[in-house]
């Protein structure tokens, strides 16, 4: 009993002795910079910059030249403190980090319509059917959202409507960071 | 040396660890999407498995048998393997970062391998010397890594095949692994 909790004891010792020893001796250093960038981020790992990680994200701000101020979850304070590592100038908070991609298109109130055909010359990809005097419609599957119709429309009857997010639709915002870089 | 040559290609083709044995079939399962990244999890298999069953080796024979506390080897084996592993990881890290590049993430993930502890108790098992042992760790890795390359390569077409609905991904792959494991039975008898 002894011999065998000491031998396992001793084992353990020794190895982590060994571990510790060629963690000090084999040490690797990186960017220095780049460790005190980590430092200031919080961590959580939550890609919200676009990032896979904090660590990747303070990679891409110091050999991608990436924007200082992607964190979220950080906030101004941390935006401040990299400028200030970093002796850059302070950028507010990007409220944009995801992206809105959904799927827009035009829509005519057909009541208020006067049939004038201005916005049937304008559309690029022939979404919107009608002809002279008679009212117009936009057919939605075709509509790229380009919003061209808008300025023409002399009675601003033409409104941009955005699909509503619903629980098929929705999904994460791809990270623009080193995966898709690696993908490209 | 013909004796360890036999002893190699009875643990390749023979008493493959993947497919006779059935060791390691996370890894097997798992990495075996690409053919690249097999063969880098085949590598570190190879480096690892040869490295711990000389430590285990060692540990058994010059710690465990005299002091009699033969009934420890397998946290010891554990132990042993973990820290050697971790110990090699950190000096590739610095002295080798193109070798650390293509075998660093695989290693820590094959230290906790079933594979890698079952070569160590079956070198024990069959109360196998020094030098056998290295050539069994060595043998069942070259099988894990013949096996998970000829596997992955199999999987990437099947990812291209008009496989049913209902047998895409897993099932196919599964029932791939069970086909080559009657292939591999064909190789029983090779060696006595």
């Amino acid at each position: 009993m002894i011999t065998a909790i000491t031998s396992m004891a001793g084992l353990a010792l020794i190895f982590g002795l060994i571990l510790s020893y060629a963690a000090f001796r084999f040490k690797v250093e990186g960017n220095p910079v780049v460790e005190k960038l980590d430092e200031l981020l919080p961590q959580s790992q939550c890609g919200k910059c676009g990032y896979p990680g904090c660590r990747p994200y303070a990679e891409a701000i110091i050999n991608a030249n990436a924007l200082i101020n992607l964190c979220s979850p950080g906030g101004e304070n941390t935006v401040h403190s990299i400028a200030d590592l970093l002796n850059r100038d302070f950028v507010p908070l990007d409220q944009s980090t995801v992206v809105d991609n959904r799927k827009t298109w035009a829509v005519i109130d057909e009541q208020k319509c006067i049939g004038c055909t201005l916005c049937i010359q304008a559309c690029p990809v022939d979404a919107i059917v009608g002809s002279a005097k008679q009212m117009h419609t936009v057919i939605t599957a075709e509509c790229t959202g380009c919003e061209k119709c808008l300025p023409p429309c002399p009675v601003a009857c033409i409104t941009m409507v955005k699909e509503t997010p619903s629980l098929a639709l929705w999904h994460w915002p791809l990270p623009c960071g080193a995966i898709s870089q690696k993908a490209a | 040396m013909n004796e360890y040559l036999l002893i190699f290609i009875g643990t390749v083709l023979v008493n493959n660890i993947i497919l006779v044995k059935f060791l390691g079939l996370c890894p097997f399962m798992s990495v075996s999407t690409k053919y690249e990244t097999a063969w880098g999890m085949g590598l570190a298999t190879m480096f690892v498995l040869t490295l711990s069953s000389i430590c285990s080796y060692l540990l058994h024979r010059y710690l465990l048998v005299p002091f009699e506390l033969e009934y420890l080897r397998i946290i010891g084996f554990i132990l042993v393997i973990a820290s050697v592993v971790q110990f090699t990881e950190t000096v590739l890290h610095k002295t080798s970062p193109l070798l650390h590049q293509v075998l660093g993430i695989f290693l820590p993930l094959i230290t906790v391998n079933c594979a890698v502890l079952g070569v160590a108790l079956l070198n024990i098992q069959q109360q196998n010397n020094l030098l056998q042992s290295a050539a069994f760790g060595l043998g069942a890795a070259a099988g894990f890594t013949l096996v998970l390359a000829l596997f992955a390569a199999m999987r990437q077409r099947l990812n291209a095949a008009d496989v049913p609905w209902a047998f895409k991904g897993a099932p196919i792959a599964l029932i791939t692994a069970s086909f080559m494991a009657v292939a591999f039975s064909g190789f029983s008898g090779l060696v006595k």
